[in-house]
């Protein structure tokens, strides 16, 4: 595959033309293809030459979890602590004291409340329906499981997370290092985090909790970071000039001022504390996300709708209420006396509370919902989903099946087919091209090394996964992208829909894929389509929305019509954005390879799956960073060529 | 000025690069021009000395990039400056402990920002009180000067207001107050009102200079803006790529400008406020009768009289000596110098 560099290195006169990228590709094929036809192990990897990584970690983990059992021991005694309060108050109650938990009115009430303080009556009101939901289908002692490991684990990755980003800010050899190990961590999917939990801590609420911390603290860390370094100076000088010690300046200068933008952090760590507390019911947690996981595997849809339904209300209550906090701004007021002028909300929290215990002390319905008086819509979606699959799967089977035999089949046969040195030689032609050599190196080792590691096979029919879900995401998003750039009510509605799938936690979109399409490959690109699409609609429409008025006023006036206006000058300038989208659709499909694991596959994210029962650690841990490797070459590609063209464009 | 001055810099150096410490001590403390350019360090501040007096307002006026905000943060010390002296009632800035640099923070200066540089989750009262909280002063100690300075400022009634909610005059006044409240005897004021409109900013100005009336603080003041330079100042420093070119009292550069830089910036000096009579008397050989004027007066003051008489009118001074006299021509010329014909 340097055959294409050498034939070119001869004539010392003229200086070699430079080959253009495609040539190079040609070229790699030509040779790539030739080679693996005249010796085999170029074009597959033999098994046996493969070293065994996965083993070394599976056996170093072993090793590792016994030499620390001790600290383990402690750490998950320590936080059962708070866990065990959480729950108590929340719904077991405390029987050692013949403590009831909090009656359920009063939780219901209190999340109006605190809607309401957060972002007024509307808020209130559906932050009411939505507790209230949980309560009257019946899954209230499951749904306040889940918010108890919520409630534990976000302040603690807040608080860890804002240290680590506190101290990022004040040595830059901590943020480089905290920079690229993030990468590496957010790149991986939820799931390969619970292999080595379970190693450490065993299965249970406890590991769950702390796979769902590790993925939670990144986003808060960064937050921090980019809050504290956007600072605005003069705040700072000010600051100083006021007298403040680096302590005083901390507290009371830089973390105030940077609130919004922690609160922007606390955000994530919330969506990302939900969207893994339902993933962690793999490793034993329980709760909704465990009851969720049950239905699917027994395909009890109706079931499995309403508790997905629970859990997208729990993550969009959460994600308003943040959002709201954040968009509150400080308002003067006439300065109130007396404790329930200034805190209206606290004194009526308290008000209902007193009086919902008295009430549940009298009639016990009160307290805990009694079961009779629960309803569930479960048998209407089952006989819906039979209807479905009776009568629209006949119509839908015909798409499906063209689907698989125009797209899928011919994509999964030509990566599994593609010689390992031609994925590697383009790879690192694309990087050489756009960047130089360390980026043509890195996917260069990033690749070798899962190849090296026997995961080749799993690793082409990830990109084969992900590749036939970007190329559909492509399709269906730019389209939308570009319609809302031209429409605001469009625009107003896209806004919309795309928020909310934002905040559904992934495992939600298997639902409506198993209901529709069964279990195929083409089931899971859909469900990585639907969780995916959001960023390319996402960027194109803020790419063409950035195209500056002069330009296209220039375009107008020189005679271009609509069409031509798009083609010859909206999308050239918007590409570099749309690239980034692209890239962006990349990496959530990559995020649901995983998850798709649940409702068969044969890609990374099944080898992560299968490893977690039989807790073989070095099995699921590089096959997650295997995943992550696909998105960190995507990542740095893409990124390199969206800044090569930036720069071409000048908005660099 | 025979008066000890407030604060005085000595040979203050600023210079970014690697090594800047290394680079001033190859150079024996004069790098040249050249010697910046060709090892790419850049010399922000460049050997500038000066003293402010107590109760003076000295301007330290230049383009962007002129060095003259990395000048005030030398002296405040908000930026540590790499060679020089800053000498502060007697001692040197530069050699104060951490420590002692914020006591003397708390206590003896006050600083106004250009983009106001107020907390934004603080109502007005808490941004005044700021530095008293810092300092460790009991909440009724703090809430009551803060009030006092809010009443200074002109903004009572807006004391539980947040900054986000007030017009860029008014913010400016809360970061005027908040820089008051400790009472310093040092006012550093960085372009504080070149964020503002025109029309804001001249009812600032007028602000300022009642607070300085009552006040009567030493203070260093920054600007780009030669007529705020002229309007304000006492005494004009002009910085030009880090070095201080000319500093004099707004006549002296307007009359004798140091250089063609300097010059340029006077051309459109409003020179009727600028000019004393007394600058441009001729003298006479013997005392002439008459009306006359005085020779402080500002010729602008002294056009009319001037411009209606045939004759050359005495100037006298503070004691009523006659020491010249101008007539309409000489006045004419002051007004309107050839080059701007």
């Amino acid at each position: 595959m340097s055959g294409g560099g050498q034939a070119m290195t001869a004539p010392q006169l003229a200086p070699p033309p430079r080959l253009s990228l495609p040539m190079v590709v040609v070229i790699i094929i030509v040779l790539g293809v030739a080679a693996a036809w005249a010796w085999p192990p170029l074009a597959r990897w033999p098994n046996e030459w493969a070293i065994p990584f996965r083993d070394w970690v599976t056996q170093g983990f072993i090793w590792f979890s016994t030499a620390v059992k001790p600290a383990t021991r402690a750490l998950s005694w320590l936080l059962s602590w708070p866990l065990w309060l959480a729950e108590a108050l929340l719904f077991r109650g405390f029987p050692a004291l013949h403590l009831p938990p909090l009656p359920w009115v009063a939780i219901v009430g209190g999340t109006a409340i605190l809607g309401h303080w957060a972002g007024g009556r509307g808020l209130a009101i559906f932050c009411g329906l939505s507790a209230f939901y949980l309560a009257i289908f019946g899954l209230w002692p499951d749904a306040m499981q889940t918010l108890s490991i919520v409630l534990v684990t976000v302040p603690l990755a807040a608080a860890t997370g804002l240290a680590l980003g506190l101290w990022a800010t004040r040595n830059d050899r901590v943020e480089r290092s905290l920079n690229s190990v993030f990468d590496v961590m957010q790149a991986t999917p939820h799931m390969a985090y619970l292999g080595p939990v379970v190693i450490l801590f065993g299965f249970g609420q406890v590991p769950a909790m702390l796979a769902t911390f590790g993925f939670a603290l990144p986003p808060m860390a960064r937050c921090t970071i980019l809050g504290l370094r956007t600072v605005p100076q003069d705040i700072l000088e000010a600051g100083r000039m006021a007298g403040c010690t680096p302590r005083q300046l901390l507290w009371k200068v830089e973390i105030p001022a940077a609130e919004k933008t922690l609160m922007l952090g606390l955000n994530q760590v919330v969506m990302q504390t939900l969207a893994m507390v339902v993933i962690a019911s793999l490793v034993g947690a329980s709760g909704l996300g465990q009851k969720l996981l049950f239905s699917l595997q027994q395909l009890q849809i109706g079931k499995a709708v309403e508790q997905g339904v629970a859990i997208t209300l729990i993550a969009i209550v959460l994600d308003r209420l943040t959002q709201a906090y954040i968009a509150k701004v400080p308002e003067h007021m006439v300065p109130k006396t007396g404790f329930i002028g200034r805190y209206p909300h606290v004194s009526s929290f308290l008000l209902l509370l007193v009086a919902s215990v008295a009430a549940a002390s009298l009639f016990h319905g009160f307290a805990v919902l009694p079961k009779e008086m629960t309803l569930s819509y479960g048998g209407p979606i089952n006989s819906g989903v039979r209807w479905v699959s009776k009568e629209l799967f006949p119509y839908i089977k015909p798409a499906r099946d063209a689907l698989t035999i125009w797209l899928m089949l011919p994509l999964r046969n030509f990566y599994l087919w593609l010689p390992w040195p031609v994925m590697l030689g383009v790879l690192a032609a694309i990087g050489y091209h756009f960047s130089g050599w360390r980026l043509a190196l890195l996917p260069v080792c990033l690749f070798g090394f899962m190849m090296l590691a026997g995961f080749w096979e799993p690793m082409m029919l990830t990109i084969y996964l992900v590749t036939g879900a970007t190329i559909l995401c492509v399709l269906i998003g730019i389209p939308i992208g570009i319609w809302a750039a031209h429409s605001p009510r469009v625009a107003h509605v896209t806004r919309g829909v795309c928020d909310t799938l934002q905040t559904f936690p992934s495992f939600i979109y298997l639902i409506p894929v198993i209901m529709l399409f069964q279990t195929s490959d083409v089931s899971n690109v859909i469900a990585m389509l639907a969780y995916a699409t959001v960023p390319a609609i996402r960027f194109t429409y803020l790419g063409i929305l950035r195209v500056p008025v002069a330009t296209l006023e220039a375009a107008t006036a020189s005679g271009a019509t609509p069409w031509q206006r798009l083609c010859k000058v909206e999308l050239p300038i918007a590409f570099p954005e749309i690239l980034l989208g692209i890239n962006q659709t990349i990496m959530m499909a990559l995020a649901m390879v995983a998850i798709t694991a649940l409702i068969g596959s044969r890609d990374l994210g099944q080898e992560i799956y299968k490893a977690l029962p039989g807790a073989d650690t070095g099995r699921g841990l590089l096959a997650g960073l295997g995943i992550a490797f696909i998105g960190i070459t995507a990542d740095r590609l893409i990124g390199a060529w969206a800044m090569q063209r930036k720069r071409q464009l000048g908005m660099a | 000025m025979s008066e000890q001055p407030k604060i005085s810099c000595r040979h203050l150096w600023k210079v970014f690069g690697a090594d800047p410490v290394g680079f001033l001590a190859r150079h024996g403390n004069a790098p040249t021009s050249e010697n910046f350019a060709a090892e790419r360090y850049i010399g922000a501040v460049r050997d500038v000395s000066f003293d402010v007096y107590p109760g003076e307002i000295l301007i330290i006026m230049g383009l962007s990039g002129s060095g003259k905000s990395t000048l005030i943060r030398a002296i405040t010390r908000l930026n540590d400056p790499t060679a020089g002296e800053v000498i502060f009632e007697g001692h040197d800035l530069l050699k104060t402990t951490p420590a002692e640099l914020i006591e003397i923070r708390r206590h003896k200066m006050g600083m106004v920002f250009q983009h106001f540089g107020l907390l934004p989750h603080r109502t007005v009262l808490s941004n005044v009180a700021f530095p008293l909280e810092v300092r460790g002063a009991s909440r009724e100690e703090r809430d009551a000067r803060a009030r006092e300075m809010i009443r200074l400022v002109g903004l009572e009634g807006r004391e539980n207001y947040f900054p986000r909610e007030l017009s860029g005059g008014q913010q400016q006044r809360v970061g005027i107050a908040r820089s008051l409240a400790v009472g310093p005897d040092m006012w550093f004021l960085d372009e504080p009102f070149s964020a503002l409109d025109p029309l804001i900013r001249r009812e600032m100005q007028d602000e300022f200079l009642r607070l300085q009336k009552l006040l009567r603080k030493t203070i260093v003041f920054i600007t780009h803006d030669f007529d705020e330079a002229i309007r304000l100042g006492d005494r004009i420093g002009i910085m030009k790529d880090g070095h201080l070119v000319q500093l004099a009292t707004p006549e002296v550069m307007v009359s004798a400008p140091a250089d063609d830089y300097v010059r340029e910036f006077t051309r459109n000096a409003p020179r009727d406020r600028v000019l004393t009579v007394g600058s441009i008397a001729s003298p006479v050989p013997a005392p002439l009768g008459g009306i006359n004027i005085l020779a402080s007066a500002k010729i602008g003051e002294a056009a009319p009289i001037v411009l209606a008489s045939e004759k050359p009118i005495a100037v006298v001074d503070a004691e009523g000596r006659c020491i010249g006299a101008i007539d309409r021509t000489a006045m004419i010329r002051a007004l309107y110098p050839e080059e701007r014909a």
